[in-house]
């Protein structure tokens, strides 16, 4: 029987870890910018656009991100095409964390004092300039702690995918306890890594929140 | 596409959904009540408790929160038999969510008690309560009363996380559509048909729990 150190253990663990962080990274960036579309309709004036929007948000807040990586798993199976595991697992998370992030941006959005929108249209700017010259900045100084919160929520997402036979952190985690027969030591390791990634987000969410809050203190 | 959606296993298999919906249902509540009543006890730890207590409550609810469910249940489930804690794969369910909703409820909860005006507290005092009397009656009832639609929140997305126990073989709706789709090969349907499930689940326990605030609550009602 083969013997593994610790090294050995923490040394596999971390290599997969590269792919948690990959996957992260795409799942953030692509929700992001779908999410941004998303918010342009959920804010508009279009009636149908916004209920669109309710509708998405409501059904994919409303399941399980694990039964969205198995739809999407044997969803896009339907189409004909042979679906990798990264690619399910990339699709889902993206349309799951947009649709998280389209409701956190709505909300800042609409922190905005309606004062700054009739004053801004007093002086006779148009929707656009409003947005982008009033509105928009505003609501990002709220947003932005926010939003490296919820980046923790994707990272431990990602976890979900090993499921679908995608082999990140959590996989390999899996793999290496068939191996080592050590389920205390690696899941240990393997929570650590997690921690190791995510705390640093959350804090700097905390820290993000105090500064950028200063002109809302007090009020 | 030329893919023809077949659902006639239903007849066959209605009894297993059934069941896993039973079991979703069951982890839910016992989970919400006990991790509730675990993040009560951090939140008052936290704001309120001796101050010894405090960083090992913090060193928790920061290692809850930054590792991911799949993992923690994992740590449970496999790792904790090698300290010598054997559990069924219910109870392994049920404790990895009483501490994760235990981690989430404490922050949420504490938010609450901090937002108590220092007034209540003094006034609890001059009327002769003790100090857990006053937390009891005084300070967490409304702490509880302002953070509800926030803890509401956290317990739906708890109930759908447990989608996940299913990875342990605790019989839950997932566990249901997994063994529907190994014997039946109809992957997509199982999975369509149990994500409906789940989004009706969240939709009920939503309206459950804007009840149970109204009960626990009646005060804002009459107001």
């Amino acid at each position: 029987m083969m013997t593994f150190t610790l090294w050995d253990i923490l040394r596999n663990l971390l290599l997969a870890a590269r792919w948690t962080v990959v996957l992260s990274l795409v799942s953030f960036v692509g929700g992001g910018l779908l999410g941004m579309a998303l918010l342009y309709l959920r804010i508009g004036k279009a009636r149908a656009g916004r209920i669109f929007v309710q509708g998405y948000v409501e059904l994919f807040q409303g399941t399980p991100l694990l039964m969205q990586l198995f739809l999407a798993f044997f969803g896009l199976g339907l189409f004909g095409i042979d679906v990798p595991a990264w690619l399910a697992a990339g699709l889902a998370l993206i349309l799951w964390t947009a649709a998280f992030l389209v409701e956190i941006w709505r909300g800042c959005v609409e922190s905005v004092a309606c004062g700054q929108w009739e004053a801004s249209a007093s002086l006779g700017m148009g929707y656009v300039q409003q947005m982008r010259y009033v509105i928009l900045p505003q609501a990002v100084r709220v947003a932005v702690p926010p939003t490296v919160g919820f980046s923790v929520q994707v990272v431990k997402g990602t976890a979900l995918t090993s499921i679908i036979g995608f082999v990140e952190l959590s996989k390999a985690g899996t793999v290496v306890t068939n191996a080592t027969f050590e389920p205390f030591t690696v899941y240990g390791l393997v929570a650590l890594i997690y921690f190791a990634l995510c705390w640093p987000l959350s804090k700097s969410s905390q820290i993000l929140e105090r500064k950028l809050n200063v002109a809302h203190r007090d009020h | 596409m030329t893919y023809r959606f077949d659902y006639s296993w239903i007849a066959e298999y209605w009894p297993v959904i059934l069941k896993g919906l039973v079991t979703t249902v069951e982890l839910t509540l016992i989970g919400t009540l006990f991790g509730v009543a675990l993040g009560i006890a951090c939140a008052w730890t936290r704001s309120l408790g001796p101050r010894w207590l405090r960083p090992p409550v913090v060193a928790y609810v920061e290692l809850i929160r930054n590792t991911p469910f799949l993992i923690q249940l994992f740590f449970i489930f496999f790792g904790l038999p090698s300290l010598g804690v054997q559990m069924t794969e219910f109870q392994a369910a049920v404790l990895a969510m009483v501490v994760n909703l235990g981690a989430y409820s404490g922050e949420i909860i504490r938010a609450g008690i901090e937002a108590t005006p220092r007034g209540q507290f003094e006034a609890g005092a001059s009327l002769a309560m003790t100090r857990f009397e006053t937390f009891r009656h005084v300070v967490l009832i409304p702490a509880l009363q302002r953070i509800w639609p926030a803890l509401s929140s956290q317990i739906v997305i708890v109930m759908l996380g447990s989608a996940v126990v299913s990875q342990i073989a605790a019989e839950d709706i997932t566990f249901a559509a997994n063994f529907i789709q190994s014997r039946t090969f109809r992957a997509f349907e199982s999975y369509f048909l149990t994500t409906g499930l789940y989004l009706l689940l969240a939709l009920a326990l939503r309206q459950a729990l804007r009840g149970v605030g109204r009960m626990l609550f009646p005060r804002r009602a009459a107001r």
